[in-house]
């Protein structure tokens, strides 16, 4: 009982903060949503015991990606009011997609509800039963090659942004470090030979 | 009880609900970019739930494959949309038109 009130609680939650993403007139405002959509959805993600997960996201999406994204949205002079034409054009076509998908896969599931076993809800871990302990325990040996194809992604995303946003400007007078150190005598001393200067 | 329809329920209401904000926002390429992550975040509402009423953690060790790509999907998509900006001084979707696709 105490489980479904949560469950309903921070769901409504998470629907409103996702309905507040894509209504918002602010890019900003709909960052801060999905902030607050991320954060609730670790909350359920604990209520499911998946606790590892559950503070990844919270570390991993709150605190770098939705960061990110905040650090894009103020940085980038966005016209808000021109990006937002069309908004009430296509809000009634998107509303009847919307609600016709919801519709769809809902009626699958409540259908499919009829006495299988996966859909008892299951004995509530142990104590000092751990997630994180039994998540190493597979990654690290039955996923090890998945896992190290996941750090080459994440070391070429790196590689990736950092090649795309670099630029040279011209006329920055900073130091060339290469420059200097290969400078040889015959660049910078020049010897004339000159008649004496008497007076 | 809470059962594994509740979350499937919620989920593909999530799932919809980003569907529609990329018909809403349609111009706007950082919007349309938050509602993938939305909708990831509804596909990793399926693979948590289902994991736990089926027992097994492969679900879970999806989930975190799936954050690791979904997180150099932002950082790149990000860097795009600023070299895009830098370049053509907006993000509206109805000006990219360079390629003539």
């Amino acid at each position: 009982m105490l489980g479904l009130i949560f469950f309903y609680t921070f769901a409504f939650v998470l629907i409103g903060a996702a309905i507040g993403v894509i209504t918002s007139r602010n890019p900003v405002f709909s960052a801060l949503f999905l902030v607050l959509a991320f954060v609730t959805s670790a909350v359920l993600w604990m209520l499911l015991e998946a606790e590892f997960l559950a503070v990844v996201l919270v570390l991993v999406y709150v605190g770098a990606v939705m960061v990110l994204f905040l650090f894009v949205v103020m940085m980038l002079d966005v016209n808000v009011d021109q990006l937002r034409e069309g908004f009430t054009k296509y809000a009634p076509i998107g509303a009847v997609v919307t609600v016709i998908m919801a519709a769809e896969l809902a009626t699958v599931f409540w259908l499919r509800n009829t006495g299988l076993p996966v859909l008892d809800t299951p004995a509530p871990n142990p104590a000092g039963y751990s997630n994180t302990k039994e998540l190493g325990a597979v990654l690290y040996t039955e996923y090890v090659y998945a896992f190290e194809l996941a750090a080459f992604i994440l070391l070429l995303a790196i590689i990736a942004a950092i090649v795309l946003t670099m630029r040279r400007r011209p006329g920055l007078k900073v130091q060339d470090i290469a420059a200097q150190v290969a400078t040889r005598r015959e660049d910078r001393v020049r010897l004339v030979s000159m008649e004496p200067e008497r007076d | 009880m809470v059962t594994l329809t509740h979350y499937l329920t919620l989920s593909a209401v999530l799932f919809s609900l980003s569907v529609a904000g990329i018909f809403l926002n349609r111009k706007n390429v950082i919007l349309l970019l938050m509602c993938i992550e939305l909708m990831l975040l509804a596909v990793n509402f399926n693979f948590i739930a289902f994991s736990r009423y089926l027992d097994d953690s492969a679900g879970q060790i999806f989930v975190f494959f799936i954050l690791t790509v979904a997180a150099a999907e932002a950082a790149i998509g990000l860097a795009i949309l600023v070299v895009l900006f830098r370049s053509k001084q907006t993000i509206n979707v109805e000006e990219l038109n360079e390629m003539k696709g």
